[in-house]
């Protein structure tokens, strides 16, 4: 078992992992200080018959240092992550020219509407398919969310995707892949009695395999 | 409870529409249990005669008849991902054994108007849920969440005379006692018809049914 | 029950004239009150801990039977085999009674009543018979919540936060009465919660002992003071909620329904609203009272004691704008994330201040490691690993991956137990002899605060992991999913593990039940502390004093120069001492 977080295959996961790593070795670095001097002060100052403790109130010294660097810290932290999240979640985020899918959340299953040949969504060429997301490698996509009924998240684990869908509301999410292959889909809020089996697969193709399959689905159904 | 029946057949005229095909891909474990792509069941035409037609009496008997419920209960099986039967009728406080013989999650919701409606899983092969309505209602649909195509109709009815259509179009709704009764056919895509039929003390009354394409 | 004979023989040396009845069930003594509370939210963290033995099963043995299993009605787990909707219960109603039921009454119930007039020199609560109905208040609350379990269509199912619409409208969750008395139960659990909060700030603001300044007060007795505040402010929107989400299930009203104009997020921002100072609601009092701990066991003042005070203060306030940080992923407006992560931020500030100190505590000390400091220790050991991995969700980007997944579960734990829990442990250990007038067995003490803590860690700590390999929150059956697969035995082995947690439980219940009969006799001030509440018998009588206490130092006066012993009890006048000095700090 990877027992670091697993590969990550969006454009922007690189990113979300390095930030996770840099906040590994951040909060790592405090957590080893904080236990390291809290069992040392237990065994070096344990109660010995005799002995009284050093009396003081603190340090106004201490109390400055241990104010400010904390604050320092987690402040950069938010700087670094306040970029990263623009990037993904920002005004103007989404690439233009990502191509258009729809899925439909509603308890327990992912109706994704594809474009068909027409690569329109909205025309009569569409078609819709259930709990099986196909999409190209190294192209952005863009995906309009809905719900027909409760909260649910959309949830890629390795495109370090999640996005909860909100009846009422049309969510915007967009990503890019980098790698063909077969991957999760699955649902991170609690929906209801079925919600452990809400998930499907995510199959990302070449644009060629991909063009072909909107051009006629059901040749390539099989073949995946 | 008398001895004389109601026999007749559903007639169907014109072209049945064409039942859509079932997106089964991601569930493996119903697909492979058909030869073909799937298809849901909603009409069921074969030589002219239509299938899974709810036939019962809807007025006629005798006022304050009171009517006991089998201790025998109705199985619905979850099969292949479709419920099976997909019309059937149940006794008010008679038990509906709902039974799953899939190798994966079913949850079965009930949305009735007037009875109380129920939305519960089953997560494993040969689970057995039971459960009763308390009144009258044509029909009490059922669904599936986890595969959103599966649909079933049971009519909950306070008197045991009622029947379902079969696949050649026959019913037959025994020990009917004398008398003058309205009998109502529904159909989930086609409707309602309605015929009164008079039956006497012993023997068989024929009667039938007719659903067109074209009404809907 | 046997548990309340005990300590109604107890209290008998204390010759008073008050009916049975009066004394000690329609009491409005606050020391009695204080200890119904221990009573009923012990009974409920028994529960809570019950229900979330059944998750682990399911977690750790999908879809096999429970052994036992068989016990429970068919629409709960028919031929032993938990079902999906039974297991949403387990979870919404475990999250619900710890939170509700369990932590918070433990914290304020049980030592918001019997601290604060013990520690400020009080005879009782402002409001004796407020107090009182205080808790009768909560009493019906805990039934309609349990009542849940036995009513058609089961408990609430849609999780502790009972996000709508799935929890608005029974055709979603195919729970009906269950969620409603949901709603019930937290209305009229706000009601007791709001009329304790009353009682604890009037009480803190004007029946403190002369002498007793602000600055002379315990961190205990601060942190519960902001506490009382919080409560007041937030669970009123807890409750307006509640009663919007109720007229959503039953009479019509659309909030939250969107089909109608309502909006599912505004559940959301009510929720977290009051939901973020709940947060804090349920760690405070565990930092104030894990204060006086460390200063006792380290047999020296607490340091910074001062910085302690606005770093409470300042969680307080910061607790207020940081509730967006639940919501990152719900589709609210992507710039007020930003917003919500600075504030996020800073609240890590007065905890990293906090966290030094009790190590600056610690330092150059004279350290005893009796239990309720085994427990103390542990609380900041493992509030680190709660407030570090805080951190990881503040940040925007990095939540959008782990929101939702066990690593959020690791994380509530770290806080909930490793923090408040501990923390209660310790405590209850430490004012037990103050309660009871005996003292709990220090061995059945320690052995039972190492099992937890390794029990603990080993169920806890994987969950991390299991976070970071996605596996969501709240699902039933994790093999469903073929990337969670390969962590079956990970979760297989955390189930081992909360049993075996789970089991050790059973030292605590037997120690805390067995020292009432045999307990070692307690004297009036056991642990040499400095606090007033020690000043007074074990367990002090009726009106606390005979006659009020007079204060002269700061709270955390040990090893002080000016005597002998290692402690200077806050009411101790000693001659030549500076009057004014003691009181300041650095």
């Amino acid at each position: 078992m990877n027992w670091l977080l697993p590969g990550g295959v969006s454009t922007f996961a690189g990113d979300i992992d390095r930030l996770y790593y840099v906040i590994l070795g951040i909060t790592g670095a405090a957590f080893v200080i904080v236990e390291v001097a809290l069992i040392w002060f237990l065994i070096k100052y344990r109660a010995r018959p005799g002995r009284k403790a050093y009396y003081t109130h603190g340090s106004v010294k201490a109390e400055v240092i241990w104010t400010t660097v904390p604050a320092v810290v987690v402040v950069m932290i938010g700087i670094l992550s306040g970029g990263v999240w623009n990037q993904i979640r920002g005004r103007d985020s989404v690439p233009p020219g990502a191509l258009p899918l729809a899925v439909h959340a509603k308890q327990f299953e992912w109706l994704v509407t594809y474009p068909g040949p027409d690569g329109q969504l909205g025309t009569d060429d569409d078609f819709e398919r259930r709990n099986d997301l196909r999409l190209p490698v190294d192209t952005p996509m863009v995906i309009a969310l809905t719900s027909e009924d409760v909260i649910h998240s959309f949830f890629i684990p390795e495109f370090r995707v999640k996005q909860d869908v909100v009846p009422g509301m049309t969510i915007r999410a967009w990503f890019e892949a980098t790698a063909t292959g077969e991957y999760s889909l699955a649902c991170a809020e609690l929906c209801g009695n079925g919600h452990t089996t809400m998930g499907g697969t995510v199959t990302v193709l070449s644009l060629d395999e991909y063009t072909q399959w909107l051009a006629d689905p059901s040749r390539t159904v099989a073949s995946r | 409870m008398g001895q004389a029946s109601v026999a007749g057949v559903v007639n169907f005229q014109g072209t049945a529409p064409a039942n859509p095909t079932i997106d089964m891909a991601k569930e493996p474990t119903c697909r492979d249990k058909y030869s073909s792509a799937p298809r849901d069941p909603q009409v069921l035409v074969t030589d002219g005669k239509l299938a899974n037609v709810f036939v019962y009496v809807k007025s006629g008997l005798p006022a304050g008849a009171k009517y006991a419920a089998p201790a025998t209960p109705v199985e619905l099986d979850q099969e292949g991902c479709l419920y099976r039967p997909r019309v059937f009728g149940v006794m008010v406080s008679q038990t509906v054994a709902i039974k799953n013989s899939d190798a994966l999650m079913h949850n079965i919701k009930a949305v009735p108007h007037e009875n109380r409606g129920f939305n519960i899983s089953q997560p494993t092969a040969g689970m057995t849920t039971t459960r009763t309505f308390n009144t009258r209602e044509i029909m009490v649909p059922f669904e599936c969440n986890v595969h959103g195509w599966m649909r079933a109709y049971a009519g909950v009815l306070d008197h045991p005379f009622f029947a379902t259509s079969a696949q050649n179009g026959t019913f037959t709704i025994p020990r009917m006692p004398a008398g003058t009764y309205e009998l109502e056919a529904w159909h989930e895509k086609f409707g309602t018809r309605s015929a009164t039929v008079t039956v006497p003390d012993t023997g068989t009354v024929r009667v039938e049914f007719r659903f067109s394409a074209s009404t809907s | 029950m046997a548990t309340m004979a005990a300590t109604i023989d107890h209290a008998h040396a204390h010759v008073d004239d008050r009916s049975f009845l009066r004394k000690y069930i329609f009491s409005t003594d606050h020391k009695i009150i204080g200890i119904q509370f221990l009573m009923l939210s012990l009974l409920f963290l028994l529960i809570g801990g019950l229900l979330a033995m059944m998750m682990r099963w399911e977690l750790g043995f999908p879809t096999q039977p429970m052994p036992g299993g068989t016990l429970l009605p068919e629409t709960m787990a028919p031929g032993g085999i938990l079902l999906p909707e039974f297991y949403n219960s387990l979870v919404t109603m475990h999250g619900t009674f710890m939170v509700f039921f369990a932590i918070m009454p433990l914290l304020v119930g049980v030592f918001a009543n019997y601290l604060i007039p013990l520690k400020l020199g009080a005879p009782d609560m402002a409001f004796p018979r407020l107090n009182m109905a205080s808790f009768w208040i909560a009493v019906p609350a805990g039934v309609l919540m349990l009542a849940g379990f036995f009513v058609e269509g089961g408990a609430a199912g849609a999780g502790w936060t009972s996000y709508a619409p799935l929890s608005a409208n029974a055709e979603y969750s195919g729970v009906s009465l269950g969620q409603e008395l949901w709603c019930l139960s937290l209305v009229v659990l706000g009601l007791s919660s709001i009329l304790g909060a009353t009682n604890y700030i009037t009480t803190v603001i004007n029946m403190r002992a002369p002498g007793m300044t602000w600055f002379r007060m315990p961190l205990s007795i601060w942190s519960l003071f902001i506490t009382a505040i919080l409560t007041l402010l937030a669970i009123p929107i807890l409750s307006g909620a509640a009663i919007m989400l109720l007229f959503d299930q039953t009479i019509g009203t659309t909030f939250f329904l969107p089909a109608e104009g309502g909006q599912p997020l505004l559940w959301q921002h009510l929720f977290w609203f009051f939901g973020h100072p709940e947060v804090y609601i349920l760690i405070l009092p565990a930092m104030g009272m894990v204060s006086d701990i460390i200063a006792n066991g380290a047999r020296k003042p607490i340091f910074g004691y001062h910085s302690m005070v606005y770093a409470i203060i300042g969680i307080g306030f910061l607790g207020w704008i940081v509730w967006g940080h639940h919501m990152f992923q719900s589709g609210m407006n992507p710039t007020l994330g930003t917003t919500f992560m600075i504030s996020t931020m800073l609240i890590a500030v007065p905890s990293a201040i906090k966290t030094f100190n009790w190590l600056g505590t610690l330092w150059r000390g004279n350290i005893r490691l009796h239990v309720p400091m085994l427990h103390a220790c542990a609380f900041v050991a493992m509030f680190v690993i709660g407030g570090l991995s805080g951190v990881y969700m503040a940040s925007t980007p990095v939540d959008i991956y782990i929101h939702d997944t066990y690593f959020i579960v690791a994380h509530l734990h770290y806080v909930l137990f490793g923090g408040s829990l501990f923390a209660l442990f310790g405590a209850i250990t430490f004012w037990y002899p103050k309660m009871f007038g005996r003292m709990m067995n220090p061995l059945l003490g320690k052995a039972h605060f190492w099992l937890t803590f390794l029990f603990y860690n080993l169920t806890f700590f994987p969950m991390h992991e299991l976070g970071l390999q996605g596996h969501m929150r709240r699902i039933y059956d994790p093999t469903q999913y073929a990337f969670l697969q390969h962590l079956q035995p990970l979760n297989e082995f955390i189930t081992l593990s909360a049993f075996l947690l789970f089991a050790v439980q059973l030292i605590f219940a037997v120690n805390f039940i067995m020292s009432w009969w045999n307990g070692k006799k307690a004297s009036p001030n056991p642990w040499e502390d400095t606090g007033l509440e020690w000043s007074t018998p074990s367990p002090p009588p009726h009106g606390n004093w005979p006659e009020t206490p007079t204060v002269h130092h700061a709270p955390y006066e040990f090893s002080s120069p000016l005597v002998q012993e290692d402690y200077l009890m806050q009411n101790r006048k000693v001659e030549g001492a500076p009057a004014a000095a003691a009181s300041r700090t650095e």
